[in-house]
């Protein structure tokens, strides 16, 4: 599974992951709470600027808008409506900063910095007895467990097609979950007889 | 948390991923996809239960936030948090919560008619009652206009409940994951903490 992280060397790809996740938290609450026009207006220009300094090209920004467009135009023409130009304004300006720092932090970090860095900020967790370390062992297993997934799910289909089974969502996922669940039991074991360390 | 538990958590969190690959529609105006993937919060809570239920799901936000593109459409990252949807899929890890306590609870007189009830309640409200709010304050709308947005989606919420009462019931009784809460004490089967 390809990440959406876009490599790269400026200055943001090498600025590490946490900061710019505090960065993203609370530029998202200072909008919020700030709620002038000219303020978020500031920011997204901002946004737009390191932009320009991640060397994100700006076809980037055209496809992400592409995908926004429609929601956008909705959005400011019920705003206009409802509310005023103003609140219209506000409210599409406000979307479009904070969702496309959100997508630059993305593409500029590694998806493995992020982890680290989620793996920090959840170190305090181990107080309570929790394993903030476990947070990579789960994703990497997951990510792991998509292509099996599909790969029985597509068994499954083959053989049923060959009795001529219809298209039925539970003739599928029934089999599915207990095949997968047997198998989710015998990767436990096979890792406990590897001496997994187990909590 | 025993080995089987953390694989549990992260296979629930894969077949949520898995359900994305369905095709998703998508209903004009809101541009809110209708997705399979709420069915895997579902079948996660009352399969697992709440703890490994909602472990699961916020494994399966960690990876939208990590940038993996783990959302139907191949879309993913931070910025689906900013979204006027990003509050659904925020509320999924809760929801699993809800759904494998209610689950937990009814676990002895479990049926496919008992079954419905965490579905719905931790599946379909929860989802909802997080939903909305976020949606109408990201859309700067009011919670009866984005009730209007998002009604059209309740019935397929409902059938998907029945779908995974069915799944659930029927796991329940071959691969039995969970313990009456009532009788914890008893000597525990495969799987149960």
């Amino acid at each position: 599974m390809l990440s959406l992280y876009r490599p790269g060397d400026s200055v943001l790809h090498r600025a590490p992951a946490g900061p710019k996740l505090v960065v993203l938290l609370v530029t998202c609450l200072a909008v919020f709470l700030v709620d002038e026009l000219w303020f978020t207006a500031v920011c997204g220009t901002v946004v737009l600027v390191l932009w320009r300094i991640a060397h994100i090209p700006y076809r980037e920004l055209g496809r992400q808008l592409r995908e926004l467009w429609v929601i956008a135009l909705l959005l400011a023409v019920f705003q206009v409506w409802a509310n005023g130009w103003h609140e219209a304004a506000m409210t599409v300006l406000r979307l479009l900063a904070l969702l496309l720092l959100a997508s630059l932090v993305t593409m500029t970090s590694r998806t493995s910095h992020i982890v680290d860095a989620l793996e920090s900020a959840a170190r305090p967790l181990a107080l309570v007895g929790m394993r903030p370390g476990r947070i990579a062992f789960l994703i990497g297993l997951t990510l792991r467990f998509i292509p099996l997934i599909r790969e029985k799910a597509e068994e499954i289909r083959a053989a049923q097609r060959a009795r001529g089974v219809e298209r039925r969502p539970l003739a599928l996922l029934l089999p599915l979950l207990l095949k997968t669940l047997t198998m989710a039991d015998a990767i436990s074991e096979a890792l406990d007889a590897r001496g997994f360390e187990s909590t | 948390m025993k080995t089987k538990d953390l694989v549990y958590i992260a296979l629930f969190a894969a077949i949520v991923v898995a359900l994305g690959l369905f095709p998703a529609i998508e209903l004009p105006f809101s541009k809110v996809p209708i997705t399979a993937q709420s069915l895997g919060v579902m079948l996660a809570g009352s399969i697992l239960g709440w703890r490994r239920g909602g472990l699961a799901l916020l494994v399966f936000v960690l990876l939208v936030a990590v940038g993996l593109p783990v959302l139907p459409g191949g879309r993913g990252g931070m910025g689906i948090f900013f979204l006027p949807s990003g509050g659904f899929v925020l509320s999924w890890p809760l929801a699993a919560v809800v759904v494998g306590y209610l689950t937990e609870r009814l676990w002895g007189r479990y049926n496919l008619a008992v079954a419905l009830v965490p579905n719905l309640v931790g599946g379909v409200l929860v989802v909802y009652a997080i939903g909305l709010p976020f949606m109408a304050a990201v859309a700067n709308i009011s919670l009866g206009q984005a009730f209007t947005i998002m009604w059209a989606f309740v019935p397929g919420d409902v059938a998907k409940c029945v779908l995974a009462a069915l799944a659930a019931v029927a796991v329940r009784r071959t691969h039995p994951l969970l313990a009456p809460v009532a009788t914890a004490s008893s000597p525990s089967r495969s799987g149960t903490r």
